[in-house]
């Protein structure tokens, strides 16, 4: 027998009192009627993911049901890869986690090898690397403070960011020979000094920065729109956020008081200069984009207060010709641009690692996105995307 | 009308100057404005140059890029409502062709001379909604859907403050006719004196940024775009739309701005008229300068506040309207007819 042959079982006829359901539409006219839920697929190719993150929205009319952060898409499995690599390849591959801070990744990962050998980078090197970490930093947070305006709307401010950035990478360049990816970080040292003149620039675009920062906190932090987009949009709370292990701008604007250049292990220069580390109380998407706003200035700060403290002397210390890190395992982490960012390395001897950790700050950051996205309309969805700030590169690695 | 300048003509010939005129006016408003401002004073701004290949100073790019458009292959999705997908960009064109039937543009110089010419634009001017469901709906995306709707609500929200705002102006004048608004203010004076007639603008100031703000949303602009939000729905309602298509939409956003700029000069700036010329026959030519200059001004406002503010969200686009541009336009009509009875 063939299927078409089968019948089709007739549904039961349903039993309706017609007179009780008269009587309910009198009763409950404000009732709204029952609408399927809606699917919407955000990403992986949305502008509004900085690159491949995808979110599984599930919506009711625009209020977000249920958010699924779908990630991997660009997995490119570095912690392997490490393992195949001798030490001073991987800051090539370790550039490229968080592509807008690149110099900032090589620093923790330099560092833990460092250690592991009980070499120490002479001070003016160390406070290369702190001015560059720095610089980096500015070059990613100016980015943030267009593309959040960009992200809720407002074209302008994200080329006004990208005008920034284009004057610190130019600095980066100039130093590093690399734009993005500077590759710049040597055991023991750095593999130049700063170039002729380049002092004085830095204190131009430091200039400059703080400048722009006015101007962004006058177009973007004061207006009226944007207030009213972003205060009290994706609140987060300190403690939930640092349960979930969210870290740097994110945890300070929810008023965890928290910076690893202040209270993590000593490193770079940073015990040497004074800085102010700022938190906002209220945790919503408009206090993260203020944290950042002063931190930028502050990083400039920071950058104008190490050039006049830079030491003169050597850039490297004396290192072996080939590079062997003794048997040991260390956890190194620093406060990157986005976050706490660490590495476990686990050496055996030989010129490559064993095994590598790699603790990235986005990758926690997006852990709290279901959390978050619960019951907030689609336009805020983007909104604490872009205030939460991650790079797809530093959550998939 | 059956004379063109003075000139009588049969009404084949005046047709034909009339479909001319309108079919070249729309794309050419539209590419005025769009290289003016989207082009070359967002690039400004932005600390950019824009495009300087095409043409001197890029003033062709966007005829290049008409030209490419015509060149793209006419991609339409599998699911989709293959006809209204087809129609949809026609209806947001057609509204826009049918706001500038009333807009004079010199003593003469008028498609047609509607007595109530306010009333026709507003409405007509509200059936590209239509067009904006049309396109959400058949194109089968879950992305354009949302748009279309936004689009629904805001455009209906914003057709009451529009309104109210030019009812002042209409209570002033005395009459719901275009021409008739212009000739009130060429021959107005304020407090007997009349160098400069009366332009509604100083008196109805208040109608003036009401019918801004709420053009603005009309227009689906920044800070009211949420229908095509870029950041979230990437483009809302036009997303799957390609080519020809996608020109039409263009032409639709950009003619709609033209002619909103337009029916905005007339209203509240004076319109074609310089107060004090009364030469028919020179005002024929002058007129239409006149006007293009007013609406360039009131454009360059709109495009201002496009390329500066974020985007409001939607239940704060409603609320907007409802709680503070309504009442505000209720007051200023109360405020008119107390001053048009005490005076």
């Amino acid at each position: 027998m063939s299927a078409t042959d089968t019948p089709v079982p007739r549904l039961p006829e349903l039993e309706v009192d017609r007179r009780a359901w008269r009587h309910l539409a009198d009763a409950a006219v404000g009732v709204e009627l029952d609408t399927g839920d809606m699917i919407l697929n955000l990403g992986p190719q949305h502008p509004a993911t900085h690159g491949t993150l995808r979110l599984v929205v599930r919506l009711d009319g625009e209020r977000v049901l249920a958010a699924d952060p779908v990630i991997g898409y660009m997995h490119r499995g570095y912690e392997k890869l490490t393992e195949v690599r001798s030490y001073p390849q991987i800051t090539t591959l370790i550039n490229r986690i968080d592509w807008l801070s690149s110099f900032a990744n090589e620093v923790p990962f330099i560092h833990g090898a460092e250690k592991l050998m009980s070499i120490e980078a002479p001070p003016r090197a160390q406070y290369i690397r702190t001015i560059l970490t720095e610089l980096s930093r500015i070059a990613t947070f100016v980015l943030f403070l267009g593309e959040m305006g960009l992200q809720v709307g407002a074209l302008t401010p994200a080329f006004w960011g990208f005008r920034d950035r284009e004057h610190v990478l130019n600095l980066i360049e100039a130093a590093t020979g690399g734009r993005f990816h500077p590759n710049f970080n040597r055991i023991g040292g750095i593999l130049d000094d700063l170039p002729w003149g380049w002092i004085n620039e830095t204190r131009n675009v430091m200039k400059i920065v703080i400048d722009s920062c006015d101007v962004f906190e006058d177009i973007l932090a004061g207006n009226e729109i944007f207030e009213a987009r972003t205060r009290s949009i994706g609140i987060i709370p300190g403690a939930l956020g640092a349960a979930y292990g969210v870290s740097g701008s994110n945890l300070r604007a929810s008023g965890v008081d928290w910076d690893l250049r202040r209270d993590g292990k000593p490193y770079l220069a940073y015990p040497e200069i004074d800085f102010k580390v700022w938190t906002h109380p209220d945790g919503d998407s408009w206090s993260r984009y203020w944290v950042r706003l002063q931190e930028t200035r502050e990083s400039a700060l920071m950058v104008l207060q190490l050039l006049d403290q830079l030491p003169s002397g050597p850039i490297m210390a004396k290192v072996p010709r080939i590079i062997k890190v003794p048997e040991g395992e260390i956890w190194v982490e620093t406060e990157n641009p986005l976050g706490q960012m660490g590495y476990y390395i686990v050496s055996k001897g030989a010129t490559g690692p064993f095994r590598v950790k790699i603790r990235s700050a986005s990758f926690s950051n997006v852990s709290i996105l279901p959390w978050l996205l619960r019951g907030v309309y689609v336009p805020d969805v983007i909104t604490i995307l872009a205030s939460l700030y991650f790079i797809l590169g530093d959550i998939d690695r | 009308m059956s004379h063109v300048l003075a000139v009588d003509a049969g009404w084949g010939v005046t047709l034909g100057i009339k479909t001319v005129v309108v079919l070249g006016l729309i794309p050419a408003g539209a590419l005025i404005l769009g290289y003016t401002f989207l082009l070359k004073m967002m690039s400004h701004m932005q600390s950019r140059l824009g495009p300087m290949e095409a043409g001197p100073h890029g003033v062709l790019q966007l005829v290049a890029d008409g030209v490419k458009f015509l060149q793209k292959e006419d991609i339409m999705p599998a699911e989709s409502d293959r006809h209204v997908f087809a129609i949809a960009p026609a209806v947001i064109v057609m509204s826009t062709f049918l706001i500038f039937i009333v807009i004079p543009a010199g003593p003469k110089l008028v498609v047609k001379n509607l007595d109530v010419g306010v009333f026709y634009a507003l409405a007509v001017s509200s059936l590209s909604v239509i067009g904006v469901l049309m396109a959400g709906w058949s194109s089968a995306n879950k992305f354009a859907l949302l748009g279309a709707l936004r689009a629904a609500a805001q455009l209906i929200a914003y057709e009451l403050p529009l309104l109210l705002a030019v009812v002042g102006v209409v209570a002033q004048a005395g009459t719901m006719n275009l021409q008739g608004i212009v000739g009130a203010q060429a021959n107005g004076s304020i407090f007997g004196w009349s160098g400069i007639g009366n332009p509604f603008i100083l008196t109805q100031f208040v109608g003036f940024g009401l019918f801004l703000v709420a053009s603005q949303a009309e227009l689906t602009q920044t800070p009211f775009d949420m229908p095509v939000a870029e950041s979230e729905l990437v483009a809302g309602y036009m997303v799957e739309y390609t080519g020809f298509r996608f020109l039409f939409f263009f032409i639709g956003e950009f003619g709609t701005a033209f002619a909103f700029a337009a029916l905005a000069a007339t209203l509240f700036l004076g319109g074609w008229a310089i107060p004090g010329v009364t030469n028919t026959g020179l005002m024929e030519v002058l007129g239409p300068l006149v006007l293009f200059a007013k609406l360039m001004i009131v454009a360059f406002l709109m495009f201002w506040v496009r390329f500066t503010y974020p985007r409001l969200r939607e239940d704060q686009l409603q609320a907007l309207a409802w709680k503070v541009l309504i009442p505000i336009g209720l007051a200023n009509i109360l405020v008119t007819g107390i001053f048009k009875v005490a005076f």
